[in-house]
């Protein structure tokens, strides 16, 4: 496969996967009481590789491993600390054996759950030390990518980022952040502005940054027009299906794959990199927004669509 | 400026250290706990709730204030022990069974302590039994459940129809929020109030008692 980055800088539009929890809870519900959904890897490495066939054959170029909660910090919650090279290890072969070469492999890295000195109780040292454990065997282990996601804590983003280029110069590197709409405008809940949040990642050594979860795709186009004010760097998009409403009494994700995949157009104008979906989004959002992305790449003259896909 | 004035300005301003010297003087000075308690502490994180609220500031600043008030809290809780004067009411607190999102949670917790609440935090995938099992041992008025994914959802109702079928209604009441959960949900399950955020809580809960 051609560099990512290179596809990127082309003006390719790339698709990314949808959510994993939800088809996880699906198949896998009963396999993780009591433990973590990360757990899967080990104990059923197969569901993992069905979900990410699910999501490449709906026509993801990018596909993120079930590692959200793979840091050893957050392992710790459940004693499987000493597990971190073995759950992260696992998720990895099972996506890339369901890929085939054929989509890119993004290790997720979640937040640690943890929050930093001095309103927190956790040394920075302590932090870094998780995420370096988590991405050091993601990346020996083959991931393409690495994809810092779902940050409330810039600092804590940063410290992600740091502990990925002390281990590679050359990793491509996502960073998302989560807001939540305000009087104020957007800001994540730790307080971080949009603007605030690009002015110090854009000195850190990230590739691609953006915004995941806590929002439809109406709030996060708003968010993406945000991102372009202030930096060049591409743009990775990823919704949730809406917020959760109920229908005759059962919670659901209101917005459909033909809802989601017709905002995407906005993101595209915007000139957003990556799009792809948070909860609630399935293998069907990911078809819909697959077809809006082609017929935009397939009118972009730089891109010679036989070669290198 | 007054002394309990101060103390309140310096949780605003999240100073654990100058709250507790503060409080200390407060003390010395033979001023009724109660009203170090309500003018200086409470008051203090009063402002800091509002601030929230207005997303004047954020996470952050409402733990270090809930940090300083804790400094105070400590010279006066027992004070209060000795003195009967009762806290506020007992607040049972979780993220349900299947959830593990525990952000939202542990921030209504600290503000809930910073208004002055008794707080039990069961933490995350919390069952409907231990929820109500720890309610009616530590004698709670109130349980707060959270949930942040559509699938976990459902628990909130199973509790909600425990309490009902146990005929809890009277001495227990439920209170939901996380970010999957609406007012009209809280409406269709039965639970007694749907808090979008911690000084929403806070506000019910000042409200009821």
């Amino acid at each position: 496969m051609k560099p990512v980055l290179d596809r990127i800088n082309q003006g390719e539009i790339l698709v990314c996967d949808g959510a994993m929890g939800s088809l996880l809870m699906d198949r896998a519900k009963e396999y993780w009481q009591g433990t973590c959904p990360e757990y899967i890897n080990l104990s059923h490495p197969e569901i993992i590789e069905e979900i990410a066939g699910l999501y490449i054959r709906a026509g993801a170029d990018i596909i993120e491993t079930n590692t959200f909660g793979g840091s050893p910090l957050k392992l710790a919650g459940y004693s499987l600390h000493d597990k971190t090279e073995e759950i992260n290890h696992a998720a990895i072969k099972a996506a890339k054996k369901a890929s085939g070469n054929k989509a890119y492999i993004a290790a997720s890295i979640g937040p640690s759950g943890k929050l930093l000195k001095p309103f927190g109780d956790t040394e920075p040292e302590e932090m870094y030390k998780s995420f370096y454990r988590q991405i050091d065997v993601s990346i020996d282990a083959g991931a393409d990518m690495i994809c810092i996601e779902t940050m409330t804590d810039l600092n804590e983003a940063l410290l992600a980022v740091e502990a990925t280029r002390k281990i590679s110069a050359s990793i491509p590197v996502i960073v998302t952040m989560t807001y939540e709409y305000t009087s104020r405008g957007f800001f994540t809940i730790i307080g971080i502005s949009i603007e605030m949040a690009i002015k110090k990642l854009e000195n850190s050594g990230v590739d691609i940054i953006g915004s995941n979860c806590g929002n439809g795709i109406e709030n996060l186009v708003l968010i993406a027009k945000e991102y372009k004010k202030h930096t060049r760097l591409p743009l990775i998009i990823q919704a949730n299906a809406g917020i959760p409403e109920l229908r005759e009494g059962v919670p659901v994700y209101p917005e459909t794959p033909e809802f989601m995949a017709k905002k995407c157009e906005e993101l595209i104008q915007i000139g957003v990199s990556i799009i792809g979906g948070c909860c609630g989004t399935t293998p069907a959002h990911i078809h819909a927004i697959r077809n809006v992305v082609d017929l935009n790449n397939s009118q972009c003259p730089q891109l010679s669509r036989s070669s290198d896909r | 400026m007054n002394i309990l004035q101060q103390i309140s300005d310096q949780i605003d301003l999240g100073d654990d250290e100058k709250v507790y010297e503060l409080t200390t003087t407060a003390i010395e000075q033979k001023i009724p706990v109660k009203q170090i308690l309500d003018e200086g502490l409470l008051q203090g994180m009063n402002i800091v709730g509002r601030k929230f609220k207005e997303h004047e500031i954020f996470l952050p600043e409402v733990l270090m204030a809930a940090k300083a008030m804790n400094a105070g809290m400590e010279l006066v809780k027992p004070l209060l022990l000795s003195g009967n004067v009762p806290m506020k009411a007992r607040v049972v607190i979780g993220t349900v069974r299947g959830d593990l999102h525990d952000i939202g949670k542990n921030l209504v917790g600290v503000m809930l302590k910073g208004a002055g609440f008794e707080i039990i935090d069961l933490g995350n995938d919390v069952t409907p039994e231990r929820f109500i099992e720890t309610a009616k041992a530590e004698g709670a008025q109130f349980i707060g459940m959270s949930a942040l994914l559509t699938t976990t959802m459902p628990v909130m109702k199973e509790v909600v129809d425990r309490i009902r079928s146990e005929n809890l209604e009277d001495k227990i009441r439920t209170l939901i929020g996380g970010a999957a959960v609406s007012k009209g949900y809280a409406e269709e399950i039965g639970a007694t109030a749907y808090c979008y955020d911690g000084s929403n809580a806070i506000d019910y809960l000042n409200s009821v008692i």
